[in-house]
């Protein structure tokens, strides 16, 4: 099995830097991991690498598909604040 | 004031030949009172030496896009032209690129003197790509100073490559050195293949930090230690900040307020932390200057800067621009020394002339010509380089503040006019750019400048500033204590308030 990038990704080259498997290539439009060579870091870490220096919530999906850093995770803003935040921007 | 945060013994009498700081004759100055061997490793250099950074230019490469930690200040996700401020670029370049870019722009701008690497994220966390940049640097352009700025987190690891790359100055952004406070900037770090959050986090980055500055210290390599002021959260705590890393032998402590937008999508603009105001900014730049070098003219650049401070150049150098350039290296290198070495012979004159004046005006103050008992001034001057007041009161995108005294005239800081946009309808605000200068200028009583419309000029009066057109082209610091003595003259500074009207 193997992680995947999604566009959200910023192309930050961290993730790249820290796979083990050498796995992760830059894409036309972001970067990208090559399911074949992804070994989800078994053998070599505990945690994925990718996941655990990701900046950006929602750009890499487990295996199960689900976000490895889902909303608010990473920057400790609550969804809702988020939400609120933005549509006060749009209505400006 | 003497500089205790070098040498104690040196730093006194070092100073022979007089004052080069365009501050002179203030307890701000910088240069002055810095051991020969130091001055002469800053005072080309435009972020470390207050003068310099009138004359000389800097630029950054983008070429460390990882980062390895999170602060609540900043969003990776957001570039937009108009922004200027750390951790924005608009494009990520390779060391080759970038090595390319830095011969181009220095083979353009005969005053450029740094080059520096500040992201878009962490350059320690990026080594290959910067320690490469710096090797052929070294090699290709071996008259450009090389500086670094980091979070910290990964310096102990790299002090014995930064030597090696002969870079003599980094910058390292210290926000605490109490781990709870910590917590509340940092989310979280990337440390030994993991994601480390909370207190624990911040433990780490603090003992990196204040190891790497010591270890950097030991190697006799100039630090400057950067701080965002957060109210609220370490505005206060700063002071001890300031305090520890002058201990531990920081050149420079420069404090910077937070810039948060909800725009911006950071923790802290979406929570609605608010930024300082620029007099808690100041009163926080005071007490922590003590008997410290303060750096006050830091514009907090992209990671993509290009040109002198406070301008941005960097649309010109483009990838593809640079490609169409015809460049003749070595000659290019030859016009530089050569540029540099007479702005390097002005600036003496300069020194030598101020202190001809100093020692023609200092007497007559003490004889009571200006007496102690004037309030100090702050005025803002619009200016485009060169130390001299050349700028259109329309055109400044950001004014210099200086407050004048009867101990002298000090530089102490800079006020940008649109700080966060240019006013596009892109953006949310659209405030118009007169009265978003007019609240730049908040507690300055005059403004000098070249030139100044009629619609500014009323505007101005009627907000308490007098507009000042009257010292085009001279320089500011003399045109500065030109108008606090008219102001003398005029009556207006006897007793404790400002004696003409704010609603004229
Ligand atoms: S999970 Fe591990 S092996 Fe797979 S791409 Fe991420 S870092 Fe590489
Ligand atoms: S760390 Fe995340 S944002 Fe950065 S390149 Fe990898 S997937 Fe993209």
């Amino acid at each position: 099995m193997a992680l995947k990038i999604v566009e959200s990704c910023v192309n930050c080259w961290a993730c790249v830097d820290v796979c083990p498997s050498d796995a992760i290539t830059q894409g036309s439009a972001h970067f990208q991991i090559v399911t074949s060579k992804c070994t989800e870091c078994d053998g070599d870490y505990a945690e994925q690498q990718c996941a655990s220096i990701c900046p950006v919530e929602g750009a890499i999906l487990l295996a199960d598909g689900m976000p490895a850093n889902p909303p608010g995770s990473l920057t400790g803003i609550p969804p809702e604040r988020l939400a609120e935040a933005m549509n006060e921007i749009q209505a400006r | 004031m003497e500089l205790s945060v070098l040498e104690h013994g040196k730093a006194g009498s070092s100073s022979a030949g007089g004052c080069s700081s365009s501050s002179c004759g203030s307890t701000d100055d910088q240069l002055s009172h810095l051991p020969d061997s130091i001055r002469a490793k800053v005072q080309n250099h435009p972020c470390y030496s207050e003068e310099a950074h009138h004359y000389f230019a800097r630029m950054h490469v983008a070429v460390a896009p990882a980062c390895n930690i999170q602060c609540h200040y900043c969003n990776r996700k957001y570039d937009c032209a108009n922004e200027s401020r750390p951790g924005v670029v608009s494009e990520v370049l390779t060391p080759d690129q970038a090595v390319k870019k830095v011969k181009a722009v220095a083979a353009t701008i005969p005053q450029m003197t740094v080059l520096g690497i500040a992201g878009p994220g962490d350059p320690l966390a990026n080594p290959q790509r910067t320690f490469e940049t710096f090797r052929q640097l070294t090699e290709q352009a071996p008259d450009i100073k090389l500086c670094v700025s980091t979070n910290g987190l990964a310096l102990p690891d790299c002090v014995e490559e930064l030597a090696k790359h002969n870079i003599d100055h980094v910058t390292i952004t210290i926000n605490c050195v109490d781990p709870k406070i910590g917590a509340k900037i940092y989310p979280w770090i990337y440390w030994n293949n993991k994601r480390i959050r909370g207190v624990k986090a911040a433990e780490i980055l603090i003992r990196q930090q204040q190891k790497g500055l010591e270890m950097l210290v030991e190697r006799g390599i100039l630090v400057k230690v950067n701080s965002v002021m957060i109210p609220g959260v370490n505005d206060e705590h700063l002071k001890e900040v300031s305090r520890i890393v002058k201990e531990k032998g920081a050149f420079l402590h420069n404090v910077m307020p937070l810039i948060a937008e909800a725009e911006h999508g950071t923790f802290y603009g979406v929570m609605g932390q608010r930024s300082p105001d620029p007099e808690e900014l100041q009163d926080l730049q005071d007490s922590c200057a003590g008997d410290m070098n303060m750096m006050r003219h830091c514009r907090q650049c992209r990671a993509d800067a290009v040109g002198m401070l406070g301008e941005d150049r960097g649309d010109e150098f483009t990838l593809e621009k640079i490609e169409q350039m015809d460049i003749d290296y070595e000659a290019a290198m030859v016009k530089r020394a050569a540029v540099q070495a007479s702005i390097m012979e002005e600036l003496d004159e300069k020194a030598a002339q101020k202190a001809r004046l100093a020692n023609v005006s200092v007497p007559s103050l003490t004889e009571g010509r200006i007496s102690r008992n004037y309030r100090s001034v702050q005025m803002a001057v619009a200016t485009n380089g060169g130390g001299l007041i050349n700028e259109h009161f329309g055109h400044a995108r950001e004014f210099l503040i200086y407050e004048a005294s009867p101990e002298g005239v000090r530089f102490i800081g800079h006020r940008k006019v649109d700080q966060f946009c240019v006013g596009n309808d892109s953006c949310g605000e659209k405030e118009s750019a007169l009265s978003g200068s007019i609240r730049a200028l908040k507690g300055c009583e005059a403004v000098l400048c070249s030139k100044i419309g009629f619609e500014p000029w009323s505007d101005l009066e009627a907000a308490g500033i007098h507009p000042n057109g009257e010292h085009a082209m001279e320089p500011i610091e003399e045109a500065v204590m030109a108008v606090y003595q008219e102001m003398i003259a005029a009556g207006r500074l006897n007793g404790e308030k400002a004696l003409f009207q704010a609603n004229a």
